[in-house]
């Protein structure tokens, strides 16, 4: 019987106290413990980090690129939502 | 995001490309705009990366044999260590531009039996000998010399993946040159025998390194189109001209000669090489190199003697599951 394809994951990275997990890159592993240790292997081999997620890629649903345009129209039309759409008076000075 | 539309078949028909869509993406590219694994892109673009990522990916994995060969007899416990975290690196090296070319398209399973077949090639370099510790040397200072010259205009190659591997490999690379330069400045110190040990060993690396960036311009059949996608940012010969104008005053200083007795200075200051010998490296690139079938057979050996710790993994991995199904259900 032929091996199945060793399944992929994505490797998240906190490199910092105080920072988010950053999306680093991916890899092959049969399961959760051994991504975890090839994570470590791979990407932290001169202290790049203190905790790593590993999560399987087949677990990501991600947005359509060709459809970013409709994605985000709401955002784009609501200039009502940045703090330079409104005016104060000089002599208020900085708010 | 590098994992959509993996291991699926290529359905893309060139026929069906739309000019309109065609152009979208050149521009995109023209706006220095970086391509992402999901967006649109033209299938030649898709299998032009697939296969210079993956040979990079291979190079990065056969170039470990070489260097490999040298660890169990390095000659202190400092050098040892060294040798070892850089062989370690290049691994890491290999997994980050096989995970890069995954995103493609095509399974990492597909990409290395593609190489144990003999169907995709790696750099032609890692077909010559190390024949002493100053090979050693040699290469950590030329040939990751070379590797990092080509590969720091990559870190702002078009696409996406590929741009962010080499972005990390380069940071990685400059200790090898470093720890590669060392061993010569140490070795020309050194006795009559260590200094003639490193110039017999650049004697024997230039020419196979300066092959190492590929066909002179006026031959090279896949610049044109790269260029036009910002896949290369410089011609080979540019970029072997500023690998020559970098690495003679480091000769100069280790007090070794350039086995290229016709190379002269110009007005601006470039070192101007002789021909070289392109025979030699398409003999090397038909497999006829001095360790071609050396390393073919190492990698094979290799991976068939790992298949049963892919099969165990894969084993443990389902039986795990199978339990986690079974306690769900309970």
């Amino acid at each position: 019987m032929a091996t199945p394809n060793t399944p992929l994951w994505e490797v998240f990275i906190r490199s910092r106290n105080g920072l988010a997990h950053k999306h680093v890159g991916s890899l092959h592993a049969s399961d959760a413990t051994m991504a975890l240790q090839a994570a470590r292997d791979i990407y932290t081999r001169r202290g790049e980090g203190l905790s790593i997620w590993v999560v399987p890629s087949s677990a990501i649903t991600a947005s359509d690129p060709a459809e970013k345009g409709m994605m985000f129209e709401p955002a784009e039309s609501k200039i009502y939502r940045h703090p330079t759409f409104y005016e104060v008076p000089e002599e208020v000075g900085h708010m | 995001m590098y994992t959509q539309a993996l291991n699926t078949a290529e359905t893309e028909d060139r026929g069906l490309e739309d000019a309109a869509k065609a152009a979208q993406f050149q521009a995109r590219i023209d706006a220095e705009e970086r391509i992402e694994p999901n967006d649109w892109m033209p299938a030649a673009y898709r299998k032009t990366l697939t296969r210079q990522i993956s040979q990079h990916a291979h190079s990065e994995i056969v170039g470990m044999l070489p260097e490999g060969n040298w660890i169990t007899r390095a000659p202190t416990l400092r050098r040892k260590a060294a040798l070892l975290a850089k062989v370690q690196d290049e691994c890491g090296h290999g997994l980050y531009l096989y995970a890069a070319a995954e995103t493609l398209g095509t399974s990492r399973e597909e990409l290395v039996d593609a190489m144990l077949a003999g169907k995709a090639k790696y750099s032609s370099i890692f077909n010559y000998p190390t024949l002493t510790w100053a090979d050693i040397g040699t290469i950590g200072w030329l040939v990751d010399g070379a590797a990092i010259m080509n590969q720091i205009p990559l870190c702002r190659c078009s696409y996406g993946p590929y741009a962010r591997a080499m972005i990390r490999v380069c940071k990685e690379e400059s200790f090898h040159q470093r720890q590669g330069y060392e061993i010569m400045v140490t070795l020309c110190r050194g006795s009559d025998e260590q200094k003639a040990m490193a110039q017999d060993a650049l004697n024997r690396w230039w020419w196979p390194v300066l092959m190492m960036f590929g066909p002179p311009d006026a031959t090279s059949q896949h610049s044109d189109t790269s260029t036009k996608w910002k896949i290369k940012r410089f011609s080979n010969d540019e970029l072997r001209q500023k690998f020559v104008d970098a690495t003679v005053p480091q000769a100069q200083y280790l007090g070794l000669t350039i086995p290229d007795p016709g190379m002269t200075q110009d007005a601006d200051g470039h070192w101007r090489y002789s021909e070289i010998d392109w025979t030699e490296f398409k003999q090397v690139l038909a497999g006829n190199g001095p360790c071609n079938r050396d390393r073919m057979a190492a990698r094979r050996k290799a991976h068939e003697e790992g298949a049963w710790v892919r099969e165990a993994a894969a084993a443990y991995a389902a039986k795990r599951a199978r339990r986690q199904t079974a306690q769900a259900a309970e």
